[in-house]
């Protein structure tokens, strides 16, 4: 399957209404040549579930600024285990560089800070996916 | 691989059974296009037939996606199976997209709902023959109606929207004066119009503008040809207003094909165009293998030193195909 037909969700989960970096981030992936479904705002696991389906997502994007990330994170990749769905999941936004062990452990694919460059949100994306269609 | 595990009779029969995942997987299949997208249009459409399509179509902008979630609202109350297919552009430069119309269709997760994206992905013709496809799926496996919502700007999206049973137009206020409404094209192959957006200035003008161009449908005997006037329905879809009307007269319009027999004109015309496009896009293929070909290259070397015309060239390519 060539890049340009990558489909990412993106979405925002729980409350948490800083969607700016969420934004900069579907018109990176856009410019990337990808196709980006954005759910926006206050989703829930099970609508991203639902989504992702619908969809047949590649990859699931999620913009966390509100320190729930510990909680939501693992709540969604349980989600997903149960809807026995092997989408990766990335988790972008203010995650302290101590909690990203916990997150990976827990089955999230990738984790994106504030600083990183439109090249490596588009290499992270691009490198979850494959690592999955490898498996 | 996540798509390579099942076959696509194995992927059409769990769709069938309700398997929302695999109907997913189909889609993406379709919308890739090639002999994959062929076959599994091939087993949707020996299914087909059944459903009623609906298509929404308006400027950008004009509230197609925030309406179509309300109506998707209520035919789910009513427990019927509602799919949607919303087409949203690629970007020409980089061939990606923001398909952001699930995002106007909040808290839509239910059960009797299907909503997928689509992006136009610029390859020729590839919209064209991936949306009924589409449709056809999601009516095989018992999808009715199926709403398609498209842009109406491009011919083909227009046609797109056009080839649908009942065309729903949305239009907002200050969209222009009497004359555009009577200019030719996507006001034309609306079977309802819905002025959007109506509790903004200029929404009854709007309305007079569009009454008046159909009056003059009445005065040019296209109204008595067709033996139907397009409802023109007043919405506020952020509120919800108009939504119960608009299903109505979507119903009405369903009636009245159904009555009047051009149910049947409908479907044999998308099935028609269906054909015609795969022809199109065949010929359109081969066509541009042949230019590669060492008799496509002195063809076009020929026309480059003026030595025959380009319509020359063309006419001695085509047939060069159908002596093959």
């Amino acid at each position: 399957m060539s890049d340009q037909q990558y489909r990412v969700i993106l979405a925002k989960l729980g409350l948490d209404g800083h969607d700016r970096g969420i934004k900069v981030v579907a018109r990176i992936l856009r410019d990337a040549g990808m196709e980006v479904i954005y759910l926006g705002l206050r989703q829930t696991t099970g609508s991203i579930i639902s989504a992702a389906e619908e969809e047949d997502a590649d990859a699931i994007g999620l913009s966390m600024h509100n320190a729930g990330h510990l909680t939501l994170g693992p709540k969604m990749t349980a989600a997903l285990n149960d809807a026995r769905l092997d989408i990766p999941l990335i988790i972008g936004g203010i995650v302290p560089d101590e909690d990203v062990e916990e997150l990976l452990e827990s089955g999230v694919a990738a984790v994106l800070g504030p600083g990183a460059s439109a090249e490596e949100v588009v290499s992270t994306v691009r490198d979850a996916i494959s690592a999955r269609d490898e498996t | 691989m996540k798509s390579s595990k099942e076959t696509i009779p194995q992927l059409f029969e769990a769709a069938l059974s309700g398997e929302r995942r695999s109907l997913g997987k189909l889609l993406t299949l379709v919308e890739r296009g090639g002999e994959t997208a062929d076959a599994v249009a091939g087993l949707a459409h020996q299914k087909a037939g059944n459903t009623h399509v609906i298509g929404i179509t308006g400027a950008p902008g004009s509230g197609k996606s925030t309406l179509t979630g309300r109506l998707l609202e209520l035919l789910s109350q009513t427990g019927q199976n509602t799919a949607v297919l919303a087409v949203d552009p690629s970007s020409p430069l980089t061939g990606g997209a923001i398909l952001g119309d699930r995002i106007r269709m909040d808290d839509l997760t239910d059960e009797n709902s299907f909503i997928r994206s689509m992006a136009t992905r610029g390859h020729s013709g590839g919209l064209a023959l991936a949306v009924p496809a589409a449709i056809q799926l999601f009516d095989a496996v018992g999808y009715k109606p199926v709403i398609i919502e498209t842009v109406g700007v491009g011919q083909v999206e227009v046609d797109v929207a056009g080839a649908a049973d009942t065309t729903v137009v949305v239009v907002t206020p200050g969209m222009g004066d009497a004359v555009q409404a009577n200019k030719a094209g996507l006001l034309e192959v609306a079977d309802i119009f819905v002025v959007n957006k109506s509790d903004r200035p200029g929404a009854n003008d709007a309305r007079r503008d569009l009454d008046l161009m159909l009056d003059l449908g009445h005065i040019s005997g296209l109204e008595e040809k067709t033996g139907y006037r397009p409802p023109i329905i007043m919405a506020n879809s952020l509120e919800g207003t108009g939504s119960q009307e608009i299903i109505e007269a979507i119903e009405n319009h369903a009636n009245h094909l159904k009555n009047s027999g051009s149910i049947k004109v409908r479907q044999d015309q998308r099935t028609l165009m269906e054909v015609q496009n795969r022809v199109e896009l065949l010929i359109g293929t081969t066509a541009e293998e042949t230019l590669s070909t060492e008799f496509g290259q002195a063809t076009i070397s020929a026309v480059l030193d003026r030595e025959i015309s380009p319509a020359q060239a063309a006419k001695s390519i085509v047939n060069s195909l159908l002596n093959d």
